[in-house]
């Protein structure tokens, strides 16, 4: 075994294990290369999805048929969603941020298990590959909604099977992921790093760990139960066999409301470190962030009956549903407070991180609240089903993870590849981007409170204005995200070489250089009792 | 880099870290199964007479001494790790053989039960199922296929590790000092026999 500087000064990017070439980055076990891999694979998931979401607004253009038939709608915004909710935001942050940052901010070699690692990014390829299968061989692409509710999931005469066997594969990659980063956080903390000096970056990534580990299960398990309903018949979700539907969506739900913390709380911990790294000051209440985070990552897996308020549940049940989802909004209320609180009178570097973490928290207070109107009993019988559950859900998924990983990405990017994107574009494209987004998504606020339904291909001459925003909206986006990726490659390639501590943020990964060294750090970094991740003068 | 040095990456073996993450996927196992036993309890609560009537068509017998057989393995398991420990290496692997064997002889007598359901016409979709029984029934012994079927599916993964924690003894790879592989196998052993202790009354016992 050689240290990292008998390899010449190699980083991680250049460097040779036993593989040449591909082989080289798809069988490493180097915790960086992975964290790429899933970067790219994640991206190139994004703009299929991406894609995907223009056809569908560009259908919603105008009234009636514009460019496809109801059957293609419905296929189209059942891959987009399963692409988006499980390629997309629920491996988003933690596999790449986490697997290229975790084992450098607590001054680790690796993560506890690399080949564990390894199999997980091999899974989701798996994963990946199952459900494309769905689309493009058999009788159709499924048209039962990222959801595959009972009893449609076994009824309908499209190819669900690959993508439910798909997405079992996915839950186990992610997994795979969460077990990891349990034991390395446990086990690999250099000396003097002790849990109330983690980085919260770290924070949410044990918490998102804890989530993907005891929620993912049930879901695998239920979609192994469709399959098996589909294939055998064995009646457990089958109403005409004694099943229950409802079941199954309470089973659905265990997992994937969960599921949204897994997305949102390592946006969170991302954005809790860019917001003091921009401010140089000291992150306001750590310790309540922390809290915050397990209590959302606790509270979060008790209120996944509010997705069900329409489908047939007792009051009772209803209005304990209903009152934890308003207290698991709290701890993420709390957050919002510390981020504004930790601005107060710092000397603030007004950098495109800083703009992405900023708009973060704005649209991901409109996207909190406007869930609250959701998790209201009254109101939701009034919006549930509309455009205004997709507008809520874009808000604070999209808004939410999205924003906190392109904040993540531009925060990193120096670390990561060594270089410096140009300042000016990447900020270009965030304008166009916010820009884009807000047009897009606001307007199905006020479509869904005047009654359009969601998941429909056509809709009434009424609601053609504010659809005619949105659609255009995605357009602006669309570009935004071109340029914002263009600008990334290019500057990936071609930008001037970053310096170790751009931003001058005081966690462990801007100790080493940038990129990388093959194994993070020359001397294993020791913690003193003074030093802390948040300890700006 | 042209001349780039080859480079190895660190063996991160440590023995706690291997022991947590078998505890943390056990825990993924026990959700995973928790939730078919959600949906056994919610369609016993809904269907008593049923799964009553239902559960009286199982072989309580083979259920019985499938019991037996798997307590016994949980205890050559047990006793490999600790030969192992004391530096019986031979006799750690005759252990985790024997153990291989009596998971077989699990399957086997599973095979032949599965197979009496058979040839009675019992199975998710048949005719007979459809045509003659109730829903609770059906429902039962979908549960029953379902629940017994994934649990000889981890009997077998079981036994897949098996063959690795034998060939790791072997070779070397699993040692006095560098236990982790054959210990987790045990733990995971256990855990697919505790998981059948759990399924042998719900099925086969309880009336």
């Amino acid at each position: 075994m050689q240290t990292s500087s008998a390899v010449n000064g190699a980083n991680y990017l250049t460097y040779q294990g036993k593989y040449k070439g591909l082989l080289g980055w798809i069988f490493s076990t180097d915790h960086k290369r992975i964290g790429l891999l899933y970067m790219y694979s994640i991206a190139t998931m994004f703009a299929t999805g991406l894609l995907l979401g223009l056809a569908m607004k560009f259908e919603l253009l105008a009234p009636g048929k514009t460019i496809m038939e109801a059957q293609t709608y419905n296929a189209t915004f059942t891959v987009h969603g399963v692409i988006m909710i499980f390629m997309v935001v629920v491996p988003g942050l933690p596999a790449v941020f986490g697997n290229l940052m975790l084992p450098l901010m607590i001054g680790a070699k690796d993560v506890a298990f690399p080949k564990l690692n390894l199999l997980s990014w091999w899974l989701y390829v798996t994963g990946v590959f199952l459900v494309l299968a769905a689309l493009l061989f058999g009788p159709g692409a499924p048209d039962t909604g990222w959801t595959f509710y009972a009893p449609y999931s076994f009824k309908t005469g499209t190819n669900l099977l690959p993508a439910v066997f798909g997405a079992f594969v996915l839950g186990f990659s992610s997994i795979l992921t969460g077990l990891n980063f349990l034991v390395t956080i446990h086990r690999l903390r250099c000396p003097g790093l002790k849990w109330t000096k983690l980085p919260l970056f770290v924070w949410t990534l044990y918490g998102t760990a804890w989530i993907q580990l005891l929620a993912t299960p049930v879901v695998g398990i239920t979609l192994v139960l469709v399959a098996l309903e589909r294939v055998f018949g064995v009646g457990i979700f089958d109403p005409a066999l004694g099943g229950d539907p409802i079941l199954y969506q309470h089973l659905f739900w265990i997992y994937s409301h969960p599921a949204v913390y897994i997305m949102i709380l390592p946006a969170m911990g991302a954005i809790s470190e860019i917001i003091p790294t921009f401010a140089q000051k000291h992150i306001f209440g750590y310790k309540a962030i922390i809290a915050s985070t397990m209590a959302i990552a606790f509270v979060g897996y008790l209120v996944w009956g509010h997705h069900m308020f329409t489908a047939g549940m007792s009051g009772t049940a209803q209005y304990y549903f209903s009152l934890l989802t308003f207290i698991v909004a709290i701890p993420s209320a709390i957050k919002v407070f510390n981020w504004i609180s930790t601005l107060y009178k710092g000397a603030i570097n007004v950098q495109t991180p800083f703009y992405w973490a900023i708009s973060f928290i704005f649209v991901f207070m409109v996207g909190g609240l406007s869930g609250l109107v959701l998790g209201a009993l009254a109101t939701d019988v009034h919006v549930h089903d509309t455009a205004f559950v997709v507008g809520h859900f874009h808000y604070i998924v999209f808004g939410g993870t999205g924003f906190a990983f392109f904040a993540a990405m531009h925060y990193w990017f120096p670390k990561i590849f060594g270089r410096m994107y140009d300042k000016s574009w990447a900020n270009i494209g965030w304008l166009v981007f916010t820009i884009g987004f807000l047009a897009l998504y606001t307007p199905m606020f006020y479509l869904g409170i005047m009654g359009m339904p969601r998941r429909y291909y056509d809709y009434l001459e009424e609601f053609h204005g504010g659809n005619i925003l949105s659609t255009f909206g995605s357009w602006v986006l669309a570009t935004g995200f071109v340029i914002i990726v263009v600008n990334l490659i290019r500057s990936a390639r071609k930008g001037e070489p970053a310096e170790k501590n751009p931003w001058h943020s005081k966690t462990l990964e801007w100790t080493v250089s940038s990129p990388p060294p093959v194994l993070n750090f020359d001397e294993e970094p020791v913690i003193g009792e003074n030093d802390g991740p948040y300890n700006y003068k | 880099m042209e001349h780039a040095h080859h480079v190895e990456h660190p063996d991160m073996y440590d023995e706690e870290s291997s022991k947590i993450g078998m505890w943390l996927f056990i825990f993924t196992e026990l959700l995973l199964f928790g939730a078919l036993f959600v949906v056994y309890a919610v369609y016993r609560y809904m269907n008593p007479d049923a799964f009553h009537l239902a559960a009286e068509e199982l072989n309580r017998m083979i259920g019985a001494i499938n019991t037996i057989i798997l307590l016994i393995s949980s205890m050559t398991i047990a006793m490999s790790t600790t030969a192992l420990r004391k530096g019986h290496r031979k006799l750690a692997i005759a252990l985790v053989s024997i153990t291989f064997l009596i998971g077989l002889a699990f399957l086997v007598n599973k095979y032949f039960e599965w197979g009496v359901k058979f040839s009675h016409g019992i199975w998710p979709g048949s005719e007979h199922m459809l045509n003659e029984m109730s829903q609770g029934e059906i429902l039962f012994f979908g549960l029953y296929f379902v629940m017994t079927g994934l649990h000889a599916l981890h009997i077998i993964i079981g036994m897949a590790i098996m063959v690795f924690a034998i060939r790791g003894l072997i070779n070397g790879k699993v040692q006095i000092d560098r236990p982790s592989l054959l210990d987790n196998c045990g733990l995971y052993w256990h855990l697919v026999d505790l998981i059948w202790i759990f399924l042998f009354p719900l099925f086969y016992l309880i009336h």
